[in-house]
């Protein structure tokens, strides 16, 4: 197991370095810079620019000069839009708005998600797996981006219950819509991946003779078909996670947060070299190590497994 | 062991559901090929068999209707408004106190008209029209670039899985690294550099650029299929009859993977059509007087305190389209999954 896991953390590190090069190479073949703007810069300006930030060096001096800080130090530079302030200080700040709210959003969707897919696979068949499951997919179907206005105009602009946008800290009421917004969708997911997980293994051989042995319902569910019933919900939780922890770009654009996916879409506009290259490691580490931890659940759940 | 953990690792319920297809479903398909005779009988039967339980699963059938009439509506429906009304989806009227957003069953003046049955956006351009022409696009985006990824996800996973060893792990190892990049940025970038002057121009780079994201999953699959195919019987005889490799992959191979590949490939329209439309709504994608479902919803976002109708229809319409595609989906996994047989 032990070797497993270093094994495993030893492959992220050549991996990051790949993703953040790959990265690279695609912001330099872009056309354009961070300093391109409408109004036309003077050349001597521009020169001055390019000579500041070595722009006018070859592409291979120009690659050490971002990896190797990067190798070394675990630097990432200075953002070239937020004049003066580290990358590593923009993704510290922001990160705590978005992961807040993807915890959040992620927790209720667990709760909602296994308790309603649960009930569905129980009652399989059912007006209540039915309409579950019906609500499930328009969960899936609706993009977040429609759901989170239509959620502000009905309680925002009709209702005045909730304020529609801005970040007020933790716990404040303007956390709940982004939260729900965000969560719709893992909830339908979750929710579908509990029922089929549970439909397959209520119909298995262990849980027969857990029943034939006289225990009580919610024994048999509760301690021997949710452990099994959940693998896939498991699975889903690595990149589910660091999705939402990262890439909650749309709600954050709506409600005005100020997250993590809201500045990589701005840095991806300004071209701000530095930030993006940041969060993008940032996002790859977060996702590799998450799948990680799934496959560490997934040994002690699944005694069978073993690496 | 890193081929195990993988398989293990990555147990995402479409795949999960599909890599354990039992043997008969294979074999049926694979005697095909060594038994032309069988042809009728074997081939037909399956595919009748899955279409019998599709028409059962009324959820599904409801898909394949609303799916089908989506579709039809927004082929036939401009030119029907244009011969009636006489609206286009770029006709701004020369008006200018008409340049403001009118309510549907509007008029200008604000009695009853039948005029603008959706009301029009920002510039009067009417709304219905735009809404047909951005089921079009959106419709077009999500075929196409399925397409495109059908095509890069299926030769690579093949071709991965019936290699194998080395050549599989390095190749299966870069769609682990694809996954963790953060593909919007691709795609952002990959829209910038080839930038097109052209409205149309814009258009087919979107098409290969989602195309060119979302065949990792694809490839998964197929890969899975193919490993659990290749030492079957018919692979052997192929081999030993001197058939060349390409050929027992893309003729004898990919043929049997067929029925998750068309299940996976009708739940990725949906996500594409998604992708594209979070794209537009950043403001990456179709580019107006063009317009999607999600170019169209992004604009109705800004006004949704004033003129909720520009986001409604369109958003509407749109969920409720990919509501029907997934399922669609769901009900060909069903039906073309034996496993699943109730």
């Amino acid at each position: 197991m032990l070797r497993f896991i270093i094994r495993r953390l030893l492959i992220t590190i050549p991996t990051i370095l790949v993703v953040i090069t790959l990265t690279w190479g695609l912001i330099k073949l872009a056309p354009g810079n961070f300093y391109t703007n409408e109004r036309a810069i003077p050349r001597q300006l521009r020169q001055r620019i390019k000579e500041k930030y070595g722009y006018d060096k070859p592409w291979y001096v120009q690659y050490a000069r971002t990896i190797w800080p990067i190798i070394r130090h675990q630097d990432f530079g200075i953002s070239l839009k937020y004049q003066g302030q580290p990358v590593s200080t923009i993704i510290a700040r922001s990160l705590p708005v978005s992961a807040s709210v993807g915890l959040l959003a992620y927790l209720l969707a667990l709760l909602v998600g296994i308790t309603v897919g649960s009930i569905a696979a129980l009652k399989q068949n059912s007006r209540w797996d039915y309409a579950s499951m019906a609500l499930a997919m328009l969960g899936i179907s609706i993009p977040n981006f429609v759901l989170g206005p239509l959620l502000v105009l009905g309680f925002s602009l009709t209702l005045y219950w909730l304020p529609p946008a801005r970040w007020d800290g933790f716990f404040s009421r303007n956390t709940i819509l982004p939260v729900l917004t965000l969560s719709a969708i893992y909830m339908a997911y979750i929710a579908r991946l509990t029922r089929a997980g549970m439909l397959e293994v209520l119909r298995s051989d262990y849980i027969r003779t857990a029943r034939s042995k006289g225990l009580r319902e919610r024994d048999v569910v509760i301690r021997h078909a949710l452990r099994a019933g959940l693998m896939p919900v498991v699975s889903f939780t690595g990149p589910a996670l660091a999705f939402l922890l990262t890439g909650t770009v749309v709600v954050e654009k709506i409600f005005a947060l100020p997250g993590l996916g809201n500045y990589f879409i701005q840095a991806s506009l300004n071209r701000d070299e530095p930030l993006i290259i940041g969060i993008v490691a940032f996002i790859a580490i977060t996702l590799l190590l998450m799948n990680l931890l799934v496959d560490i659940a997934y040994a002690y759940l699944d005694p069978r497994i073993r690496y | 062991m890193n081929e195990d953990h993988q398989e293990i690792r990555k147990p995402d319920h479409s795949e999960g559901d599909l890599i354990h297809t039992p043997p008969e479903f294979a074999v049926a398909e694979g005697e095909i090929h060594i038994l032309p005779e069988d042809d009728h009988v074997a081939g037909t039967s399956l595919w009748k068999d899955a279409w019998r339980r599709l028409l059962r699963n009324k959820l599904a059938v409801f898909g394949l209707v609303v799916v089908i009439l989506t579709a039809i509506i927004s082929l036939i429906g401009p030119p029907i408004i244009r011969n009636t009304t006489g609206f286009t989806y770029d006709y701004i009227p020369s008006d200018v106190t008409l340049i403001k957003s009118i309510p549907p069953f509007k008029s200008a003046s604000g009695a009853f008209s039948w005029s603008h049955p959706m009301g029009t956006d920002n510039s009067g351009r009417d709304l219905l029209a735009r809404v047909l022409l951005g089921g079009r696009i959106s419709l077009m985006v999500g075929i196409i670039s399925t397409i495109v990824s059908l095509i890069i996800g299926v030769s690579y996973g093949a071709v991965a899985g019936y290699l194998g060893g080395r050549i599989d792990n390095w190749m299966m190892r870069l769609v682990d690294v694809l996954y963790s990049l953060p593909y919007i940025i691709l795609v952002i970038v990959l829209l910038a550099v080839f930038r097109s002057s052209t409205a149309v121009g814009q258009l087919v780079l979107l098409f290969i650029a989602l195309g060119s994201v979302s065949w990792l999953t694809m490839a998964r699959i197929v890969r899975g299929q193919v490993l659990s195919l290749k030492n079957q019987e018919f692979v052997l005889a192929a081999r030993a009859t001197g058939v060349s490799t390409s050929r027992i992959i893309f003729r004898h191979l990919v043929p049997n993977t067929l029925g998750p590949v068309i299940v996976y490939a009708t739940l990725t329209i949906p996500q594409v059509m998604l992708t594209e439309a979070f794209l537009s709504f950043l403001g990456f994608g179709v580019q107006p007087p063009l317009a999607s479902w999600g170019s169209l919803a992004s604009e109705g976002i800004q006004n949704i305190g004033i003129f909720p109708w520009q986001l409604i229809f369109p958003g509407v319409t749109m969920a409720l389209t990919l509501f029907s595609l997934n399922f669609l989906g769901d009900g060909l996994r069903d039906a073309l999954d034996p496993q699943m047989r109730k």
